[in-house]
């Protein structure tokens, strides 16, 4: 345990006195004021690193969690994850200053919103910080379920819901895949942590699961971050608090597939199918993305399809920088790799000018009322600081100097036609693509740049359609996107110093022949000649411009397309078959009587468990080591028989459960013979509380009465009842006749050395299987609550019911 | 419950409970060296608390002993995994148990173990699930 562990817990730590510091302060003092410190201090702290990488180093601390499957806490900071950490800590710390004044103290919920935001925080962290692969998944998965929460933040809205299940849904099918991605990984490599997957790289190159290992952690990657198709989730998200939105949809969550994607580059970079999937993802997307953006009315839907299209540049950038690793070291490999820089420097200025634009559009929203560009207008004056940010985001958004954005799209200009004249992969004759997308892409991000700006500032100002008189936000609010915007323009005039202390360690930890300071000039420069790239950049503000100011005459192709092509239609209606037919089919079977349930459960027990037994050559019968039978144990068998037989015959209910009840007892003499006093007891204790439980019900149960029932039927239960039993009795015997593993009486032997227990079964219990024990009282947790929230449902439907009469 | 209003079975169980709840805290304790431990400690507890049931109706024994016992399930559960925890603040891996001596006052030399904090959770756990199933059950006629 480091200070570097406690760092990531600190906001799950955090997030339990939050519902406190509410409930004490409010409404004095807005909860958001406590929690700006967790990601402040979090920053504040990461810098300290900025030197130690920059140098090449990486800082690597391990806690043992499982160690015995090899499964540590293993915290590690290298380039790419401090890149992370920075960007995380850093949008965060701004965007709760931002909420502060966004959410209304009195109104909203304030200690559901920030331990859901502290919980994603505390997740995105782990996420980047953990080099142990299923750390690491459970840490995706955190995000998602958080990001589910803060999405359904305002959970009373219909819309709120439908697009948190649908962000849910989405991600959580790609973590999945993503798991067994990870499990193929560990089982070519043998081991848990990325750093030594790394090492193994040359290894798994051949093997048969590196493919399909690659293809689901590509799943998890895409789905996350919002690649074509997966992007659908995407818009719907936008219904989250603007604050919420700022956040996840512009720096954090969308971004774990990118890093995901970073990381596993060294692993399976170098590929032809690593480079194809991901660049054609990437350009995919950037082109979806731009072409759908123009065409929304409401601004954060706009931003929706923007940050989908830009998040494909990044990945594009990544696929082709991963062409690197095929060359290794040299020339060529030193080309390709420029683009894994611009990858991050581009995933920094998006985060910048991104969440800029959602703050502002966040202000618009708060201060009009409307996010509807058809509705706004003419704001410029009214709002003068608001639409300089405007303007600082959208240029740089658009690529336009003398702001960030410009130099990675310059950058990514220059890596497509890199990646135009790469001569492996089949790029000869496909490369000129990339080059042509890549401009069509720009100029449509261009006009939206546009509309998002000039649509709402400038035009006439239609104050009948606003809900509120406009007027400029309270300086709080303004305060984070102007520190974003400056970010902007500071790192267009200083790029080289972001790129020495923090993108050059990024990009070593992504390819790792780069990972020593120096081993590579790149310099990024506002100004490199009459060259392609520029005229490209020239060529996407004349086109933009043109089709801006025309943008009326042609924006109606867009309607042409119908609805029912769309991917969201196929969402909707896939989700719809399979309520639909999951209701069918569970009608099918739930028929409501115990006695089919049991033909289900013990039908499948036979097929199972028969089926192992049979294939798997599991009947073994070893009588070597068997003990005598003393005549104790036949007088318990007898009685436990006639015991079994009157349950079986019994005529009345009483006797039904005074014979269970004899079994269960005979069965714990049967441990008191055996010696283990422990079993008995409990076995004891069990009986009878269920005894008392069975009388508690009894006088609800109607008469037992005989059932006539087919014949056929009664063969059935026969048949099935033949074969539990010997299926039973065959696997009790072979478990006693096989020894597959180490017999725990090690721990017999030593249980009081390492427990300090002098009785066994406790010191199993508790010191040696503890995990057992503990997810074992979990599970009747949540027993007791289904038991609870079942009857309990039942009395309130009935309640109900009995009302309406 | 309907129940006559039986004297001699309330008397009955007033003490019978006592002894069965001492007996079950005895258990509990007991459970590191000898038969026992939090899940058959937790047991006996509720055990008594279902001949209170029994024997007086569940408002009665609602009112006298006011805990929500789904509450009471996740105290369990939370102790149980923040002892695991405690493990980690130390360095050791999740769920490690420690145990040394103490001379207490009169105790005398005694064993302590954090395993015990541990069984805690395990019986308050078991305490909580089986009575709030009994409890819902009983609750519905």
């Amino acid at each position: 345990m480091s200070w570097l562990h406690i760092m990531v817990l600190i906001p799950f730590l955090f997030a339990i006195i939050v519902p406190l510091i509410y409930r004490v302060f409010t409404p004095r003092i807005h909860t958001g004021w406590f929690v700006l410190s967790v990601p402040s201090v979090i920053f504040l702290y990461l810098l300290r690193y900025i030197p130690v990488i920059s140098k090449g180093e990486t800082i690597f601390i391990s806690v043992p969690w499982i160690p015995s499957y090899g499964i540590n806490y293993t915290t590690y900071i290298d380039g790419l994850s401090l890149v992370f950490g920075l960007v995380i800590t850093g949008i965060g710390s701004l965007v709760v200053l931002y909420s502060i004044y966004y959410m209304s103290k009195l109104k909203e919920s304030l200690h559901n919103f920030y331990v859901y935001l502290l919980l994603f925080m505390g997740a995105m962290l782990g996420l980047v910080f953990s080099d142990n692969i299923l750390v690491l998944y459970v840490y995706w998965e955190l995000t998602s379920i958080s990001s589910f929460l803060l999405i359904a933040y305002w959970y009373q809205r219909e819309k709120s819901r439908y697009g948190a299940q649908k962000s849910m849904n989405i991600t959580i099918f790609g973590g999945l895949a993503m798991l067994a991605g990870f499990i193929m990984l560990s089982m070519m490599t043998e081991t848990y942590s990325i750093r030594e997957i790394i090492h193994q790289t040359d290894s798994i190159y051949d093997h048969s699961l590196f493919l399909p290992a690659m293809i689901l952690l590509l799943l998890g990657a895409f789905t996350k971050s919002a690649q074509f198709p997966f992007s659908i989730w995407l818009p719907d998200a936008m219904e989250a608090p603007t604050p919420i939105s700022a956040y996840l949809h512009s720096a954090t969550m969308v971004k774990a597939g990118i890093y995901l994607v970073a990381r596993m580059t060294p692993i399976f970079g170098g590929s032809a199918e690593w480079f194809w999937l991901v660049t054609s993802a990437g350009l995919v997307t950037l082109l979806y993305g731009s072409l759908n953006a123009v065409k929304q009315t409401d601004l954060k839907a706009l931003l929706a399809y923007s940050t989908i299209s830009q998040l494909g540049l990044i990945m594009s950038l990544l696929g082709m920088g991963s062409a690197s690793l095929y060359y290794g070291t040299g020339d060529e490999a030193s080309m390709y790799a420029v683009a894994v820089l611009a990858a991050i420097f581009h995933l920094i200025n998006h985060s910048t000018f991104k969440g800029s634009l959602f703050m502002v559009v966040g202000i618009i929203d708060h201060e009009t009322g409307t996010r509807d560009i058809r509705r706004l207008g003419g704001l410029m004056h009214l709002m003068p600081i608001s639409f300089t940010l405007a303007i600082i985001g959208g240029f740089s958004m658009a690529g336009l100097p003398p702001f960030n954005g410009f130099l990675s799209k310059e950058m990514f200009f220059t890596a497509v036609l890199n990646a135009s004249d790469m001569s492996i992969f089949s790029m000869e004759s496909l490369g000129v693509i990339f080059p042509v997308i890549a401009w069509a892409a720009s100029v449509f991000t261009f006009i939206y740049c546009m509309i998002l700006i000039f649509k709402t500032f400038t035009g006439k100002y239609k104050p009948k359609k606003l809900e509120k008189a406009a007027h400029e936000a309270p300086v709080g609010m303004l305060v984070p996107p102007v520190i974003l915007s400056s970010l902007v323009i500071i790192i267009f005039f200083f790029p080289n110093v972001l790129s020495k202390y923090i993108l050059k360690p990024a990009m070593g930890a992504v390819l790792p022949a780069y990972s020593q300071p120096g081993e590579i000039e790149i310099k990024i420069s506002a100004w490199h000649g009459w060259n392609t790239e520029l005229f490209m950049t020239m060529g996407v503000v004349a086109a933009g411009a043109l089709l801006y100011l025309y943008l009326k005459k042609w924006i109606g192709i867009y309607s042409t397309y119908p609805y029912s092509m769309t991917f969201n239609n196929f969402y909707n209606q896939g989700l719809g078959k399979m309520e639909d037919m999951s209701l069918s089919l569970t009608k099918s079977y739930m028929t409501g009587f115990i006695r089919d349930y049991f033909v289900y459960i013990f039908t499948f027990l036979i097929i199972i468990v028969g089926g192992c037994i049979l294939f798997l050559d599991g009947a073994a019968f070893d009588a070597s080591n068997n003990g005598p039978v003393s005549i104790y144990e036949g007088v318990l068998i007898i009685s436990m028989l006639t015991a079994a037989l009157t349950v079986l015959f019994s005529k009345s209910r009483l006797t039904a459960i005074v014979a269970v009840g004899a079994l269960g007892y005979l069965v714990s003499l049967f441990f008191v013979i055996f010696r283990a006093p422990d079993l008995a007891l409990t076995q004891l204790v069990v009986e009878t509380v269920t005894t008392a439980l069975f009388l508690l019900c009894f006088y609800h149960l109607p008469e037992l009465r005989r059932e006539a029932v087919r014949v056929k039927f009664r063969m059935t239960n026969l048949v099935i009842s033949l074969g539990v039993g010997a299926i039973v009795a065959i696997l009790a015997l072979s478990a006693n006749g096989t020894r597959l593993f180490e017999p725990i009486a090690y721990y017999y032997e030593n249980s009081y050395e390492l427990a300090g227990a002098r009785n066994i079964v406790n010191a199993i219990l508790v010191d040696f299987r503890g995990i057992d024990t503990m997810l074992e009282i979990f599970v009747l947790g949540i027993a007791s609550l289904g038991v609870y929230t079942l009857v309990k449902l039942r009395i309130s439907g009935r309640d109900r019911s009995e009302r309406t009469k | 419950m309907k129940e006559p209003n039986d004297i001699i079975l309330h008397a009955v169980i007033k003490v019978a409970v006592v002894i069965i709840l001492t007996f079950s805290i005895n258990l509990f304790f007991s459970g590191h060296h000898n038969p026992g431990g939090g899940f058959i400690g937790g047991l006996g507890f509720s055990a008594a608390l279902t001949l209170l049931l029994l024997a007086f109706d569940i408002e009665t024994v609602r009112q006298n002993i006011p805990v929500d016992f789904k509450v009471l399930t996740a105290i369990g559960v939370l102790i149980a995994v923040f002892t695991g925890v405690g493990g980690i603040v130390f360095g050791a891996p999740f769920l490690t148990q420690a145990f040394d001596y103490f001379d207490i006052p009169v105790f005398g030399k005694t064993e302590l173990a954090t395993a015990v904090l541990f069984d805690v959770g395990v019986a308050l756990a078991v305490i909580g699930t089986s009575m709030s199933i009994i409890l819902s059950i009983g609750d519905d006629h």
